[in-house]
């Protein structure tokens, strides 16, 4: 085996174990509640964790394997950064277990990093060459700091959606309610995601297109899933495939339009199939598994999480970005979009973190502000690497 | 200055909320609420005391948190809008007059409306730039006017407090206990709390115990810090401190440096790299096609050399060697404060044409020349009795206009040259137009033409100077940050108070300023060690609720047993 097979294999391994850890965690979360002794749940939780923490070190092992592979940081592309981005979801977890022993954050940090990798596993995972920009150890210090900063971060907002399905009335139609099913739809469509790109690329789907960019030169384009929408002035070039509803102006990706779209519709009509099977709001079914943490408790991780993760993601994304912007670009700061949006998260927290100094703003107020917050980083994850291009755009 | 007597007789400055001597509540609002405010120890605030002139109104517009929230939600959305579109610095407007246009026509209407509102270039507008100066002054009113009053409070905070202090903390317990038990208690509090590392004072009856203090002062630091970076990126306005050149170097040229006064730089080679296929990792490349060449290096080699100080600026005769190195990407030169970095670059610019002056009848040649684009000189001997005159030069030949050639840019893009050729068949010299694929003989056929040979050429480093002073001042001011937002982040500020009252009860509380659980840990530790009465979290709403659930519970069945 092969060390960059042998890696994928450890991924593989990872994402297998945190699967059966999420369960785990289930039963830890309900034992205690079914009349069952509460050590009972201890024993789910604790081998909740091992099994986690098993995946994790297989996680790792991924990680090394591919960095001695490719010769440098496996987070140069997106593939390498989504992935370990989830591995780092995991870490907190991990580290935020250790101090509360809470096993609800388990059930919910987990599903999330599994989500996050399997998004990942949906690009490109050939190991690029390295252009000269990326070639500079602060680059790679700067991304797995800010990464590991956001993940914690993101653990905040588990903290609050667990408050949150806690402490709302689900029973009542309210805007609570309703939004916070809208976050249980979110994470549906990243599902649908997943599953869209997952189909066209067993089915092998491929279409080729000629174009014109922005600049007026031909190119042309493969499509992996049937166009929705073509490039500008775009041309079908392959027979016998599905030909664009319509052609969008040069400015904007068709092809990534066109996933967008897919995922939308496929994670819709998904929602909508487990709505109809189960009858209720996902909201409503997640409940139970909340109903036993503490709303205290949970609140405290929620602030605490933001403490622990803020300066590491200061450090992280401002500061070592700053210091590798020197280097490489000949200045520290260039209202590029990614480091705009980096400014814009770090704003984002130091606003959170302000608002709990006031009364009132604790509980639920603060709760949703983590979930905010976790979308603005899965913003910058997403949308500001693939939509909005900048220096550091690896989807090119 | 009106002053507030307390119940134990301490006069407290106007503004006090908590009696600084006993920590009782002194105003009407701190009495009706069930727990202590305890964020700045009850102390006089300035902006929560004073608002009658004018400074009183501004000051207490800045230092309020509500405000400062504002300030940075509003530089964030801003922030924001400013990634809609590409922001001008990062358009390219060559092909358009003007970035109006430029925006008009890649965005349509909204790239013109966008542009309009001068959003494309949002981070230099004055209005962003004051939110900014407004975020910085609230940072620093705000630490002031609360970071005085809590140093001052800390520093000469009493062990003895009232009960009312004492109850209304967040964490309570009160039990009865006899004086030996109570002293006991004390004794024991304080042999575990020093072992968890507090330090423990006592007074008659009271008993205070303390750890983290200086968590406290962490978010000043970081303001402090965020100051600091803001000074320095002013400064950067300030002539001297901040120099952003560009200079292009061609290879085999030497040049004045700009912005580096005396110094002059060699480029000796340009090199630019692709990867080749072998290296991409092929075996792994899904995609199986073709790789698109991936730019692997672009490097200048260079030597960097100093003018003595007493050097006439321009002349280069006396240089000496100060540095040789390549300039890459991501590897700048760095000397004295100056760094120079691989920015951009021109492959195979035009460096020399060879042409060869020939007899056009039979094709002989009466010898070549060579003729440097960049510094052509005025004429050329050619073997031993002709001479051909340079008599005009079009770098970047771009038609005529008028009957004149013109040229676009000094470049050697698209080099014309007017020469006159002078042999011993034509001494009074004929004159010929040559320009890449075309030559006119505006005065007549000629008999003589010169004829291209062949060119030479070479690449152009674009190569940026930087000199920034400021960024020393700016990696304090991180530095500076960091220091506190980790302090005020991963430390807290934990006390304990034990009060033995006359009528035989011994009071516990506790407060902390971040990090109830591992607070709950330490007490639950000293609880059990010294046998302290079981405290209870009042701010615990679960808690709260579940005792109220079985409380009626409890009713019911009472009720059933009825
Ligand atoms: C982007 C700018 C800012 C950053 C990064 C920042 C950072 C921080 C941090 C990390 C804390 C500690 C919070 C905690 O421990 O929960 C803090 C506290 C605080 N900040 Fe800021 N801050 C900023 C701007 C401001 C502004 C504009 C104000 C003005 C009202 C302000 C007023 C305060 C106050 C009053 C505290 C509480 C101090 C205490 O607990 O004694 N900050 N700040």
């Amino acid at each position: 085996m092969s060390l960059i097979d042998l890696s994928g294999n450890l991924l593989f391994v990872a994402f297998v174990a945190y699967l059966i850890a999420t369960l785990l965690f289930g039963g830890a979360v309900k034992g205690g509640s079914k009349g069952e002794s509460a050590d009972a749940g201890k024993k789910w939780g604790s081998l909740a964790i091992i099994i986690t923490l098993v995946g994790f070190i297989a996680n790792l092992g991924y990680f090394i394997t591919r960095w001695v592979y490719a010769g440098h940081a496996p987070v140069s592309n997106m593939f390498e950064f989504t992935t370990a981005f989830g591995m780092f979801v995991v870490g907190a977890f991990i580290l935020i277990y250790f101090i509360y022993k809470v096993p609800a954050l388990g059930l919910f940090a987990l599903p999330i990093a599994i989500i996050i990798i399997a998004y990942a596993s949906m690009f490109p995972r050939e190991v690029n060459p390295l252009i000269p920009a990326l070639k500079s150890y602060w680059l790679y210090i700067h991304v797995i700091t800010a990464a590991i900063g956001e993940s914690i971060l993101a653990i905040s907002a588990v903290a609050g959606l667990i408050y949150l399905l806690k402490n709302i009335d689900l029973t009542k139609r309210s805007k609570e309610s309703f939004w916070i099913e809208v976050v249980m739809y979110a994470l549906i469509l990243v599902l649908g995601f997943v599953a869209v790109t997952t189909t066209f690329n067993v089915t092998g789907y491929e279409a080729e297109f000629s174009y014109i960019d922005k600049d007026g030169n031909t190119k042309e384009i493969t499509y992996n899933t049937p166009a929705l929408f073509g490039m500008h002035q775009s041309e079908l070039l392959t027979a016998d495939k599905m030909e664009p509803i319509a052609n969008v102006p040069a400015i904007v990706n068709a092809k990534k339009l066109t996933t967008v779209v897919w995922s939308i519709l496929i994670g819709t009509v998904l929602y909508g199939i487990i709505r109809l099977i189960i009858r209720k709001p996902i909201a409503v079914i997640m409940q139970p598994f909340a109903k036993r943490a503490n709303s205290q408790l949970m609140d405290e991780i929620g602030y605490r999480s933001v403490l622990i993760g803020f300066p590491v993601f200061t450090l992280g994304a401002l500061i070592f970005a700053m210091i590798w912007a020197q280097e490489a670009w000949s200045r520290f700061w260039g209202w590029d979009p990614k480091e705009v949006w980096a400014l814009i998260t770090w704003l984002f927290y130091a606003a959170f973190l302000h608002l709990r100094l006031s009364k009132g703003w604790q509980g639920k107020k603060s709760a949703w502000l983590a979930v905010i917050g976790f979308v603005i980083i899965m913003f910058n994850l997403v949308a500001v690497n693939l939509i909005i291009a900048g220096l550091h755009s690896y989807a090119g | 200055m009106k002053k507030i007597i307390c119940e134990c007789g301490h006069e407290n400055p106007e503004g006090t909320t908590l009696c600084e001597k006993c920590g009782s509540p002194l105003t009407e609002e701190e009495k009706s609420k069930k727990l202590a405010d305890m964020r700045y120890e009850g102390t006089a605030i300035r902006s929560k005391t004073y608002n009658k002139t004018i400074i009183d109104k501004i000051w207490n517009f800045f230092s309020s948190v509500k405000v400062g929230v504002a300030i940075i939600i509003i530089t964030l959305v801003a922030a924001g809008i400013g990634t809609f579109l590409p922001q001008v610095i990062y358009v390219s407007l060559t092909e358009y007059q003007d970035a109006a246009a430029a925006y008009k026509a890649a965005y349509g209407t909204f790239g013109s409306i966008y542009y309009k509102l001068g959003l494309a270039d949002i981070y230099s507008s004055w209005w962003f730039q004051t939110l900014i100066g407004m975020l910085g002054i609230s940072i620093i009113v705000a630490s002031l006017d609360r970071g005085i009053p809590l140093y001052k409070s800390l520093k000469n905070q009493r062990v003895k407090r009232h009960e009312n202090f004492l109850k209304r903390q967040r964490i309570f317990a009160s039990g009865e206990m006899s004086a030996e038990e109570a002293d006991k208690a004390f004794d024991l509090t304080e042999a575990k709390m020093k072992e968890m590392k507090y330090n423990v004072r006592r007074e008659e009856g009271a008993l205070l115990a303390e750890k983290g203090r200086f968590a406290r002062w962490g978010p000043y630091i970081n303001h402090v810090g965020l100051i600091i970076f803001l000074f320095g990126v002013m400064l950067r306005l300030m002539p001297g401190f901040y120099i952003d050149k560009t200079l292009w170097i061609r290879e085999g040229e030497t040049m004045a440096i700009p912005g580096m006064e005396g110094f002059y730089l060699e480029s000796k080679k340009f090199t630019f790299e692709t990867y080749s296929k072998d290296e991409q990792k092929e075996e792994f490349n899904e995609s199986k096609k073709a790789v698109n060449a991936v730019a692997k290096n672009y490097q200048t080699d260079v030597k960097l050399f100093k003018a003595p100080d007493d050097a006439v600026p321009g002349d280069t005769s006396n240089l000496t060697l100060v540095k040789e190195m390549p300039i890459i990407v991501n590897k700048p030169l760095k000397y004295d404060g100056y760094a120079l970095y691989q920015m951009d670059f021109r492959l195979n610019e035009l460096k020399t044409m060879h042409f060869d002056l020939i007899d056009k009848k039979s094709e002989k040649s009466l010898g070549s020349v060579a003729i440097d684009l960049t510094n052509p000189e005025k004429e050329y001997k050619v073997g031993k009795d002709s001479k051909v005159v340079l008599k005009k030069y079009f770098p970047d030949f771009a038609g005529f206009e008028d009957g004149e050639p013109q040229t676009a840019s000094p470049l050697p893009n698209n080099p014309a040259f007017i020469f006159v050729m002078y042999t011993p068949e034509t001494p009074k010299g004929e004159t010929s137009f040559v320009a890449i694929k075309q030559t006119l003989e505006p005065l007549g056929t000629t008999k003589y033409k010169m004829k291209f040979s062949a060119v030479d050429t070479r690449n152009v480093s674009g190569l940026t100077v930087r000199k920034d002073k400021t960024l020393m001042i700016l990696m304090l001011g991180g530095i500076v940050f960091m220091l506190g937002v980790t302090i005020g982040s991963y430390w807290s500020h934990r006390r304990l108070w034990l009060l033995k009252t006359k009528d035989g009860r011994l009071l516990m509380a506790s407060h902390t300023n971040k990090n109830w659980f591992s607070m709950k840990k330490d007490l639950d530790a000293v609880t059990e060690y010294a046998h302290l009465p079981v405290y209870v979290d009042q701010h615990d709403e679960d808690q709260k609720a579940e005792d109220a659930e079985k409380k009626s519970k409890d009713k019911e069945k009472e009720g059933d047993n009825i």
